[in-house]
């Protein structure tokens, strides 16, 4: 009994994965050398921004990607594609829209030939368990989105797996929904009415990994690495309003926002100089971030859970608006807390003007990729340069699609900074505003 | 909205013709001398089967009967290739490299030119038997319905969503499992479209191929389209009426009982997840659901289809993971098939020189460039002229949300109409009162295609979003105003899909328009299709192949210059959603 309780069931070891660059290439890295293993009867929750490579890994571990290096084991046996032990949950519930519910469900089964009638039983149970009776013969589009998630997790449930996979399955729904499907979900697993051993999930959401995992492992990003592990002991069900609920989120804001080490002089987003990929933030949200920490209760220092429970952001909105501010220095992150920089207090008291002239400032000494255009419009007697040519230098570094939103959002930064224009129809930068 | 998929589907990403399209054109047209040469060489002359077409008004039903079989035929075929072209392009990145160039360059080709091909081929490879001849016909029919169904569901297999992907994997669900149940369903909306479009388009075929003069030999089908040959060789203008009522009816049948229910039915595939957008009614699907009988019928085979949809058929080597891709193997087999490709090309221009150069002079080439610029003036002309007329009234009928419910069913019908059903009547107003063929025949190639910018932009019209006419009103924008900065941008995706579609089938078109006959006068107008029509009806095959090869040029050209970039700014610069 003991030995089983110690044996992991799912084990991953030093596993690495790599961008596909848009030339095909081998890219840098999103997964460096990750290991960690999965216990019968625990729950565990990977934590980490976009990019940290936590649905990367999920992939591999459930077989539908291949590491580059690195091996996952299940009770021993080498991972070498999906079977039939683990199962996954998308975000997205990603159900066949040509299906109804009771064919959703059914529809593992019957690949495996597992003869109509029986398929049938099952498929009817786990619908039952998991509260959708009545809804057998609906459409997925008849639904809400909970609804929906519902069908995914019983699809999941009804191959009798060991382990549940899950990518941000609640992050697609509302914020009421969400708790009811997690608490649901909660109660099945504690009362032990669903078969599964072990439930890995990914989430943005530090509350969430809180009030569900046993255990959480922080993903640092760039490339993607374990940075610490964190074992909950609240026995459920917990409450978010307790003192230790509170301590354990503002711990793990501490450790998700503490200072990049001197080993990653980039900051907070991948890549080096012309190569860094940057996130998909509009300048409103950046000036709205500013004014708010500028404005009382915060006065120029802020307390990121309390900024994140204010808005109502998960970290996945938060993080990159804040991170960008810290690029462009505007703002500085520690342990949990951003605070205003000089520029960044001149900038929420400044009209529009004193705003733009100081965005685009910053925005051109602190991201090499706005200087850069500036500098190819400046030298050319035209000031004229196509945007497909600043695309392809990115594809050396990045995958096609995020070289693409870099270039937005740098496109969107500049424009926003006055530091260029740019025209959509013809794909070019200029110097000249329409007049 | 339905109506965009059509357009979509045939857009690629790149704009002028590259390496990939020379291959392909090549290689389709030292395939069709091929073939020609093979048949020739097996008899000659051809052996035509007899057949007894008469204006008898009883044999009508029949006959009309017999078309819509043709048509049925034709459409099997499409579907068969649909499944097997498209699926192999899908899923192999090598064979994707050149059959989709080729389907591509086939979409282009105005495959009314190579009638006289096929014709030939088939009546060689069956000689003397009417089944030879129905070959050809449904052959024809089948290379005017088989390229955008084949595209539409090759790009639909290439955007299958990657969750969804994933979730086939994850279930394990084995490739031919996948196929049925994820890839073909996912592809269902659009590959129905594009079969409703290709069978409207084919009316115009089967009634052109059912009755063809290739050189002395001249083939009779048992059909509308033979008894309207009939009727004008005879100069019997109520057997050409006679015909114009058999068609309506057959169009309306098939509107009605084919066209409405599966539109219908393919809305269930669809992936965006929210219910609404306008459903499409018909009675006959209310019909089958409510029937009982019917529903028992339809019953089993259901049953079985869904079962064979759930047969594993693994390959016996079970690949979890394609094993570590050797780069070096991957990079020589790469080069030896696009050598391959390439060798294959250069034979098959040297084939193509060698064939036409032998019969034709130089003078010859430049004619036919000549005559395929007059053409393209005319299609452009038209185009715009009918674009004049029906995108105003296109747009106000869209507006009127209870007209346009019934006036864009009334347009796609008119769509499926074929067109040279009509000719005749046409014929017979410019022989009496002397009108000049050059003008006068140019309206006979938009007649038909028309109606594709009608309803196209009466469906953008009536998508058009209501808050944005709302505050036109608010700001007073009126008139000219009105027009070129509220609706007209906000039909343009709507406007090009119609007029993408139109352009097509004018080039098609004009292959019969351009020469048409009334007994014994002939009226033509100076352009490519008179020409090659002219050669099909002397028998002189060179001739036809380097017109239709010029033609063929024109309208890549054409689409890519004019079309492809058209519906990229659409695409990207006026999208309402």
């Amino acid at each position: 009994m003991l030995d089983t309780a110690l044996k992991p069931l799912l084990e991953v070891r030093n596993v690495c994965q790599s961008y596909v660059t848009g030339s095909g290439d081998v890219g840098a890295l999103v997964l460096d050398h990750v290991s960690l293993s999965l216990k019968d009867g625990e729950i565990v929750g990977m934590l980490g921004r976009s990019g940290s490579g936590k649905s990367s890994l999920l992939r591999i571990i459930s077989g539908l990607a291949k590491p580059i290096d690195g091996e996952v084991t299940f009770r021993g046996q080498l991972v070498r594609g999906p079977f039939e032990e683990i199962a996954m949950i998308f975000q997205s519930a990603a159900l066949f829209p040509w299906l109804s519910v009771l064919a959703n469900v059914e529809l593992g089964l019957r690949a495996k030939k597992v003869p109509r009638r029986e398929a049938r039983a099952r498929a009817v149970r786990a619908i039952d368990l998991i509260g959708l009776d009545g809804f057998e013969s609906a459409f997925p589009k008849e639904l809400s989105g909970g609804m929906r998630q519902r069908v995914g997790f019983a699809r999941a449930l009804v191959v009798n797996p060991e382990i549940l996979l899950m990518d941000e399955p609640f992050s697609a729904l509302d914020v009421l929904t969400a708790e009811t499907l997690r608490t649901d979900l909660l109660d099945l697993w504690v009362e032990g009415r669903m078969p599964i051993k072990s439930i890995l999930m990914v989430t943005h959401n530090i509350e969430e990994a809180v009030l569900m995992c046993n255990r959480i492992l922080v993903l640092a990003s760039n490339p993607g690495r374990i940075s610490a592990e964190i074992q909950v002991n609240l026995p459920h069900p917990r409450n978010r309003l307790t003192a230790e609920f509170r301590q354990l989120v503002d711990r793990i804001y501490a450790l998700m926002t503490r200072r990049t080490e001197p080993a990653q002089p980039s900051g907070p987003f991948p890549g080096l100089g012309l190569g860094m990929g940057l996130p998909k933030v509009s300048t409103n949200l950046l000036a709205g971030l500013m004014e708010t920490i500028a404005a009382p209760p915060y006065r120029g220092r802020a307390d990121m859970p309390a900024l994140a429970e204010h808005y109502q952001m998960e970290i996945d909105d938060l993080f990159p608006v804040a991170e960008t501010l810290q690029l462009l220095r505007f703002a500085e992150i520690e342990e949990g807390d951003i605070k205003l920089t000089a520029a960044g207090s001149r900038f929420a008291e400044g009209d529009v003007d004193v705003r733009k002239r100081l965005f685009g400032d910053h925005l051109r000494t602190y991201v090499p990729l706005a200087a850069r255009v500036r500098m190819v419009l400046d030298e050319r007697p035209s000031h004229v340069a196509r945007a497909a040519r600043f695309l392809e230098e990115l594809e050396d570094y990045m995958s096609e699609d995020y070289a693409e939103q870099t270039l937005k959002s740098v496109i969107d930064w500049g424009r926003y900074g006055e530091l260029f224009a740019y025209d959509e129809t013809s794909e070019t930068f200029s110097l000249e505003n329409p007049t | 909205m339905s109506s965009r998929i059509v357009a979509l589907a045939s857009i690629g990403r790149k704009t002028l013709p590259n390496q990939f399209d020379l291959i392909a054109l090549a290689l389709i047209f030292a395939g069709f001398i091929a073939l020609v040469h093979g048949s020739r060489g097996m008899v000659l002359p051809l052996q035509a089967p007899q057949s007894s077409v008469t204006l008898d008004y009883a044999n009508l039903p029949y006959y009309a009967l017999r078309t819509t079989l043709r048509m049925f035929a034709a459409i099997l075929c499409s579907l068969v290739f649909t499944f097997t072209y498209a699926t192999w392009g899908a899923k192999s990145r090598r064979a994707e490299r050149f059959l989709i160039p080729i389907l591509d360059v086939l979409q282009s080709v105005p495959i009314l030119g190579f009638l006289s091909f096929t014709v030939t081929f088939f009546l060689g490879l069956f000689p003397g038997s009417t089944f030879g001849a129905e070959c050809a016909a449904i052959f024809a029919i089948f290379t005017s319905q088989a390229w955008n169904m084949a595209f539409s569901f090759y790009q639909s297999l290439r955007n299958v969503p990657r969750e969804l992907n994933e979730v086939s994997n994850s279930l394990l669900l084995s490739p031919w499992q996948r196929f049925w149940q994820l890839e073909t369903p996912y592809a269902m909306p659009g590959l129905i479209w594009n079969t409703m479009m290709s069978m409207s388009g084919g009316w115009f075929f089967v009634v052109a191929s059912e009755a063809i003069s290739v050189g002395d030999t001249t083939v009779n089908l048992p059909g509308i389209g033979s008894y309207l040959a009939l009727a004008i060789d005879r100069k019997r203008i109520d057997a050409v009426f006679a015909a114009i009522l058999a068609m309506l009816l057959v169009i309306i049948a098939y509107d009605q009982l084919l066209f409405r229910p599966l539109v219908t039915f393919s809305s269930r595939f669809r992936v965006e997840s929210s219910a609404g957008e306008y459903e499409q009614r018909s009675w006959v699907i209310q019909l089958f659901r409510r029937t009982y009988l019917l529903r028992a019928i339809i019953a089993v085979p259901t049953r079985l289809f869904q079962s064979m949809a759930l047969w594993r058929l693994e390959l016996p080597f079970h690949a979890e993971f394609s094993e570590e891709a050797n780069r070096w193997k991957e990079r020589i087999l790469d080069f030896l098939w696009i050598g391959t490709g390439l060798l294959a090309a250069a034979f098959a221009v040297g084939l193509v020189y060698r064939y036409v150069s032998a019969n034709l002079s130089f003078s010859e080439f430049g004619l036919t460039i000549w005559l395929t610029f007059l053409t393209m003036l005319r299609v452009m002309a038209l185009i715009a002229l009918a674009s004049l007329i029906w995108v105003p009234i296109g747009v106000l009928i869209g507006l009127n949300a209870r007209l346009a419910e019934t006036i864009q069913p009334l347009a796609q019908f008119l769509a499926a109409f074929p067109a040279n059903v009509v000719f005749p009547i046409a014929v017979v107003m410019i022989l009496r009162f002397s009108l000049n063929p050059d003008i006068w025949l140019s309206f006979l190639i938009i007649f038909g295609t028309q109606w594709y910018i009608l309803f196209n932009v009466v469906g953008g019209a009536s998508a058009f979003p209501n808050d944005l006419r709302e505050v036109a009103a608010g700001f007073r924008i009126r008139g000219l105003d009105w027009w070129l900065e509220v609706v007209l941008p906000g039909i343009f995706p709507y406007y090009v899909t119609g007029a993408l579609t139109a352009s097509g089938g004018s080039w098609n078109a004009a292959i019969v328009a351009e020469y048409v006959k009334w007994g014994n006068d002939t009226v033509k107008a100076h352009g490519i299709g008179a020409y090659i029509a002219t050669a099909t009806a002397a028998g002189d095959y060179p001739k036809i192949v380097l017109g239709v090869a010029i033609m063929s040029v024109f309208v890549i050209l054409f689409n890519r210059l004019l079309w492809r970039p058209l519906s990229r700014l659409a695409e990207r610069r006026v999208r309402l959603d």
